[in-house]
């Protein structure tokens, strides 16, 4: 009886994952590899241990999903941050390629969609509707 | 207990105490980037930080499942070699890891900072502690209770979850961001389930040993909410990215399933405790003590994660300190003291002399008030933010975060006084860890295996003569 509950739940389990890996993002929108090369520069220079994605990441910096595309900010606002850095975030002595590469993948991560939830997404019952 | 094991054990140890260490130090560069950038940068110690709290986690539910799979499985066949294979591997991936720290070369995802290409090392490990734990599984003598169940569940969702978090590897999983992101997220949180298997399960049989019932891990409400647990690893992990817009059938599954998971554990704990007499209570003071913290940690954070899980409040904690309060609170708050009462039950800590039992307790105040602190100030600091940045939507950043940083320092001097009275305890578990004789596990598996001998044994075990205190029920 236990082995069938699990091997059920296990089942159900892997059928759920195969749907989340599929429709997770219904717009297939792809990187370039530029945006690519820039995902890279951003995991090896840590970023996200400072600054978040979609609210994840660390507490430090403020959230850049929506930086370049932000009124006051975009591409060039993060090219001077990011090439030289500011007083609390270091200069990583980036090179002008890797600058453009990070201001490529914030430009494909913005595109994906708003990190905030506007007050009308929010349903009665607690939950949200999000369209892109 | 062998000297491979034994070492393990100090390990794990040394692993939190490092994470408390580079926690308390990290805490001080978010509040001073200025001075912090020109020795020791945020972004180098933050992982540092996590990785050893992530080490200490896991290192700690697999050295104790390691010392109690002989006497749980009822089998003398524990695969000796390919155990210690898996130690020295797992330790000396670890270590590599660091040294990678050192050099700022990082792998940037989330729980997993290091280069991808250690994983692999990691993966290895994982494969002979597997070898080693089926192998036993498959000799065993008796019907496996439950707490078999959550071990075995923990160590096959570790390696399946373990695996996804490294999907991005491939080209079609990372050509789309909301993908990336959101498989990312899934095996994180299931990820912590895997782990909270294992030390739940592991909690589950100190509890059967103090109580001498086996019946608490075999009953049927028991084993409904270890379902129940499973379901939550499976399907409950979207509250990491409720604010990502992907398909909403993925948001409204994981609301509805919710966090239930902290119930089953208070359920169970409930059980056992009314079954415990004065006196048992009494010989096994400092474990159960420990125990009895994780359960106020449950209660705490059960309230948290059940307001976290809807995602309307969601919308305010998602992305602040609370989230952080919430982390901190279940590892440190419950894993870590669940696997504290289960290191001190091995090494017996109620039975060491007075003055190490009194450091001990000393330790344990200290941390669980600065614990309280250090979450309290988590949780005001995260209720600053999200008022400031969701509702008044204040900008620049900095502005913003003014009045949030000056919370911060009650919690970062919180964590210094967290550090020095978990310091207090571990020094003295790794002490009477290195006084154990070679011996003790065998003894150890003889005595307190499902063979129906109560564990509370009194001090002639140290001539062999075991004679259990209370009747085999």
């Amino acid at each position: 009886m236990i082995r069938w509950i699990w091997v059920s739940l296990f089942i159900c389990f892997s059928g759920y994952t195969l749907l989340v890996y599929r429709e997770c993002d219904s717009t297939q929108a792809s990187a370039d590899s530029k945006a690519l090369a820039g995902m890279q520069t951003w995991q090896e220079k840590n970023c996200q241990s400072c600054h978040q994605l979609y609210g994840l990441g660390g507490y430090m910096g403020p959230d850049l999903t929506n930086v370049i595309s932000e009124p006051g900010k975009g591409s060039d606002y993060m090219k001077s941050f990011i090439k030289y850095g500011t007083g609390s975030m270091p200069n990583f002595n980036l090179t002008d390629n890797e600058v453009a590469n990070l201001i490529a993948f914030l430009d494909w991560v913005d595109k994906s969609g708003q990190s905030r939830v506007h007050p009308s997404s929010v349903h009665w019952t607690g939950t949200y509707n999000l369209s892109k | 207990m062998s000297k491979s094991l034994q070492l393990y054990f100090a390990f794990s140890l040394a692993m939190l105490l490092l994470a408390l260490f580079f926690g308390a130090v990290a805490a001080f560069a978010f509040l001073y980037p200025e001075f912090y950038n020109k020795y020791l940068p945020f972004y180098q110690l933050r992982p540092m930080h996590v990785s050893s709290a992530l080490f200490w986690i896991i290192s700690g539910a697999t050295a104790g499942i390691l010392f109690y799979k002989k006497a749980a499985f009822d089998t003398t066949n524990s695969q000796p070699r390919v155990e210690k294979t898996f130690i020295y591997l797992w330790m000396g991936t670890v270590v590599v890891v660091f040294i990678f720290y050192a050099f700022k070369k990082f792998g940037g995802r989330e729980y997993w900072e290091f280069p991808p290409f250690l994983g692999l090392a990691i993966l290895a490990a994982w494969l002979f502690l597997m070898y080693s734990y089926y192998t036993s599984w498959t000799k065993r003598k008796k019907k496996p209770p439950l707490y078999v169940w959550m071990w075995s569940t923990g160590i096959l969702f570790f390696l399946i979850t373990f695996i996804e978090q490294n999907l991005y590897q491939l080209t079609w999983f990372r050509q789309s961001f909301l993908r990336e992101i959101t498989v990312q997220w899934k095996s994180n949180g299931a990820m912590v389930g895997a782990w909270n298997q294992m030390i739940y399960g592991t909690s589950l049989y100190i509890m059967v040993k103090m109580s001498g019932d086996e019946q608490i891990a075999r009953g049927r409400k028991t084993y409904f909410f270890y379902f129940l647990g499973l379901t939550n690893l499976m399907f409950n992990w979207g509250h990491h990215i409720y604010n990502v817009p992907g398909a909403s059938w993925i948001r409204h599954v994981s609301y509805a399933i919710s966090m239930t998971e902290w119930l089953i554990l208070i359920s169970i704990i409930q059980g056992f405790k009314a079954k415990l007499t004065e006196q048992r209570k009494y010989r096994h003071l400092l474990s159960y003590r420990f125990l009895i913290a994780s359960e106020y940690w449950i209660l705490l954070n059960l309230l948290l994660a059940l307001f976290m899980s809807i995602p309307a409040v969601n919308r305010y904690t998602h992305g602040t300190h609370i989230t952080v309060a919430h982390a901190m609170g279940a590892t440190i708050g419950i894993n870590t003291m669940i696997l504290l009462a289960s290191i001190g039950y091995i090494i017996k800590i109620d039975r060491l002399n007075v003055a190490r039992k009194k450091y001990i307790t000393i330790g344990f105040i200290t941390s669980q008030a600065s614990l309280l602190v250090f979450w309290l100030s988590l949780i005001t600091a995260g209720i600053l933010k999200g008022y400031r940045d969701v509702a008044l939507h204040i900008t620049p950043f900095q502005e913003m975060m003014r009045p949030v940083i000056s919370v911060l320092h009650v919690f970062a001097i919180a964590g210094v006084v967290l550090f020095a009275g978990m310091a207090l305890i571990v020094f003295n578990y790794i002490k009477a860890l290195a006084q154990m004789k070679p011996t003790h596990e065998k003894r150890f598996a003889k005595n307190e295996g499902l063979i129906g001998l109560n564990p509370i044994l009194n001090n002639s075990s140290k001539t062999g003569n075991v004679k259990p205190i209370v009747k085999p029920t």
